[in-house]
């Protein structure tokens, strides 16, 4: 047993660190370490940069123009994009909805749409969950008649992150009702700029409208636009959420974040003459934090060492997904401990772009408590940390 | 042994959940926030005709007594309700920092422009780097012959941006975590070198960073004798510390009833998601605390009545507040995972009063700090 890299995975791990530090701009990175959110021109670029690496889709197999890495190589690659806080490429397209298409879709679908994710020229986003279909999805109701070559789409999407960057939206449509409902669901490509489809911000605790509310009304689809078999989109959107599964441990953000918190709490006073570093109570906390990271990134590289020899991603990965969040929502914690009072002025504008105001408290610490509020989310999005252990008690333990 | 309220208790009872039920739901409070001065004057002067000013001062400074199981039933309603009236600043602390320091002449001056609701306070205590301890203060109070410069930095100023006048923690004499030299300062909010920075709180009440530049007044602005402030000033903000403790508590209450009910509405898999198992549990969790925190906020509001020990009283104090931080954590945290999306949204009063009890988790010490002086003590 052991889990040491060969030479040549050292060698790729000391090239992936090399092109990080001379590429990702060092101004992302600053706004990155300030918790400043990226704006989309500034995802796309960065996304086009390891576009032009040919870096831009490590879960792709080569012959889309995916790396070709092996399960320790992308492991290696999102470690290094965690650790220097460069951002993963918006999931939606490359690793939602394009290995759907490579799985089920046309070769002309394929010829399409693949391209123009790969090189990041058209943003995508996820229609999955609606007001009454959430952890239970296959209960989803929003409608899609055909009608000649089309399809006449009704209903409404929600929880849908980024929309309002969104040319394109993958949709589940219900085209039966007639049957089991897992049965009735299909899979359906819809361009966003449409006639018929609107968009509602919703506004979350930390003042930022992350998520939509997207309305359809009578919006005509081609039906060219469906992947795969009408009433199959179940089984394609299962492929979907086994994708969204990898790679959410966070361990590399988590060490990153440990890293911060350690440097804050030496920075912050304690209010007795020492500082927080110095308080074997937060300390202790810290502690714990390391503790869970380390066990977890063993979990992950045991996963990984299975998927390496072959094997599918398994409902063990749902493990990952928990405790992840579970993980990184502790850590939310220790940063609002540390802040203290400077968290209390609730100013999201001041973790805007080209915010100009006067800034209150220090580094970062007036954002703790937005990115407390926000990371809640952690927990009940891609499959709610309930699903997950319905998940592991099903698949694994057989309950 | 009886934990029941008196006859006048439940009236004062009755006479706030009638206001917060008639007066006081989300959309009214929304409007409220979102007005210049972030609260209501208006509610401010029925507060007064209604007597409620009058709650937190003794029968010889011409209050209703200054009991702390009046104070508490009243703040448990106001955090059902999510009250952003700077009800703490102005009665818990400026009213109970003069009542405590206050010559008989600052009293009769203040304390009843305070009862009828003409008077606003805020008090600057906290630091940037005082964290939660009261006694570190490294603004300075200069005294020369009659007159006193005033300069330093003050953070976390409930009500700062509307109070008349700020009391100011400043210090005398010594070194920054000194017990001895701190004074209590009364400030003209509009004085010359007094700089004011408002914000809106992440639990929707306004505060303010305020800053002291060379800000003159004289000695008869000081409340009490040159540098003994630091009991009275820790015996206040206990004080204000039970009354968040039990907004917390009225707050977490009215989180669990939401969720229950919620869980009885909300289907998914063609049933309510509160015939889950694994939810009931968590929600008989989250009722547990809310139980162990209104048992503990009554200990300490009951002691503090009681008892004339003041170790004794700072220990059910700190107690207290350890142990709501740790409710807080749980059935506010819960709350919003069993409301699932929907929890997150600012459209919905949950999430609100999420934020509500995170700010009220760290005000005047978060668990760490009170369970450390509790041991300490």
């Amino acid at each position: 047993m052991n889990a040491d890299f060969t030479a040549e995975e050292l060698a790729f791990e000391g090239e992936v660190r090399e092109f990080l530090s001379s590429e990702f701009p060092s101004e992302y990175r600053n706004k990155a370490d300030a918790n400043i959110r990226l704006s989309k021109d500034e995802l796309v670029n960065w996304q086009k940069i390891l576009y032009r690496k040919g870096w831009a889709a490590p879960n792709w197999p080569q012959e889309y123009g995916g790396t070709g890495w092996s399960a320790t190589q992308n492991y290696i690659f999102a470690t290094e994009m965690g650790l220097i806080g460069a951002p993963e490429p918006v999931p939606f397209g490359m690793k939602m909805v394009a290995p759907v298409i490579m799985a089920y879709g046309s070769d002309e679908q394929k010829q399409r749409f693949l391209p123009d994710i790969l090189e990041s020229n058209v943003w995508w986003c996820q229609g999955y969950s609606e007001p009454n279909a959430g952890s239970d999805l296959a209960s989803l109701k929003m409608s899609a008649v055909r009608d000649g070559d089309d399809y006449i789409v009704n209903g409404s999407k929600t929880w849908n992150t980024l929309g309002q960057y969104a040319d394109w939206i993958f949709c589940l449509v219900r085209t039966d009702n007639s049957v089991k409902k897992q049965e009735g669901i299909s899979f359906l490509l819809i361009d966003m700029h449409s006639a018929g489809v609107s968009l509602k911000p919703i506004y979350l605790l930390d003042g930022y409208p992350e998520v939509n509310e997207i309305f359809f009304d009578e919006v005509r689809v081609p039906a060219k636009n469906l992947i795969g078999e009408e009433n199959k989109g179940w089984t394609y959107a299962k492929l979907l959420l086994t994708h969204e599964r990898t790679n959410i441990s966070g361990v590399p953000r988590g060490k990153r974040r440990l890293r911060a918190l350690k440097q804050i709490a030496s920075d912050t006073d304690d209010g007795f003459g020492s500082n927080m570093m110095g308080s074997s109570m937060f300390k202790n906390k810290l502690a714990e934090a390391e503790i869970e990271l380390q066990a977890l990134e063993y979990v992950e590289l045991r996963t990984l060492a299975a998927l390496s020899v072959g094997k599918a991603p398994g409902p063990e990965s749902s493990i990952l997904k928990i405790v992840g969040t579970e993980l990184a929502q502790k850590m939310d914690e220790l940063f609002v401990e540390l802040a203290a009072y400077n968290c209390l002025p609730f100013l999201p504008e001041q973790f805007e772009d080209g915010f100009q105001g006067n800034s209150v408290g220090p580094g970062t610490a007036a954002s703790s408590a937005l990115v407390y509020f926000n990371n809640r989310k952690l927990s009940i999005f891609g499959g709610s940390n309930e699903i997950q252990r319905n998940i592991i008690s099903k698949a694994v333990l057989g309950l | 042994m009886d934990f029941s309220y008196t006859q006048e208790q439940k009236m004062l009872q009755e006479s706030v959940q009638k206001f917060v039920q008639k007066s006081y739901d989300f959309d009214t409070r929304n409007k409220i926030m979102a007005s210049e001065r972030g609260y209501s004057e208006e509610n401010w002067q029925l507060f007064a005709e209604l007597g409620w000013l009058t709650v937190t001062f003794s029968e010889a400074d011409g209050g209703l007594g200054g009991s702390a199981v009046d104070l508490i039933l009243m703040m448990d309603e106001f955090g059902k309700a999510m009250l952003v009236e700077p009800f703490i600043p102005t009665t818990v602390l400026g009213g109970g920092l003069i009542s405590a320091l206050g010559s008989a002449q600052q009293k009769a001056e203040f304390i009843p422009q305070i009862m009828e609701g003409r008077l606003q306070l805020a008090c600057a205590y906290a630091e940037p780097s005082s964290r939660y301890n009261p006694g570190s203060v490294a603004t300075t109070a200069k005294v020369d012959g009659d007159s006193v410069t005033i300069d330093g930095i003050k953070i976390a100023v409930l009500n700062g941006s509307n109070a008349n006048k700020l009391l100011v923690v400043a210090r005398e004499s010594g070194a920054r975590t000194d017990r001895e030299g701190i004074s209590v300062f009364m400030v003209d909010a509009d004085a010359p070198g007094v700089s004011i920075q408002a914000f809106t709180n992440i639990d929707g009440k306004m505060s303010a960073q305020v800053s002291f530049e060379a800000v003159e007044v004289t000695v008869a602005a000081r409340l009490g004798v040159a540098g003994g402030a630091i009991g009275a000033l820790e015996t206040v903000i206990d004080r204000a510390t039970v009354a968040v403790c039990a907004e917390a508590t009225g707050a977490l209450e009215a989180m669990l009833q939401k969720t229950v009910e919620y869980s009885k509405v909300r289907k998914q898999f063609g049933t309510p998601i509160g015939t889950f198992q694994a939810l009931q549990h968590r929600m008989v969790d989250m009722f547990i605390e809310c139980q162990m925190a209104r048992s503990i906020i009554i200990r300490a509001a009951m002691k503090l009545d009681s008892s004339d020990d003041e170790i004794e009283k700072a220990r059910v104090v700190s107690a207290a507040k350890s142990r709501l931080g740790k409710a807080i954590r749980k059935v506010s945290q819960e709350a919003i995972q069993i409301h699932g999306g929907i929890g997150m949204t600012d459209e919905l009063d949950v999430g609100h009063l999420f934020k509500c009890v995170t700010a009220l988790a760290m005000m005047f010490g978060n668990i760490d700090y009170h369970t450390a002086r509790f041991a300490e003590l």
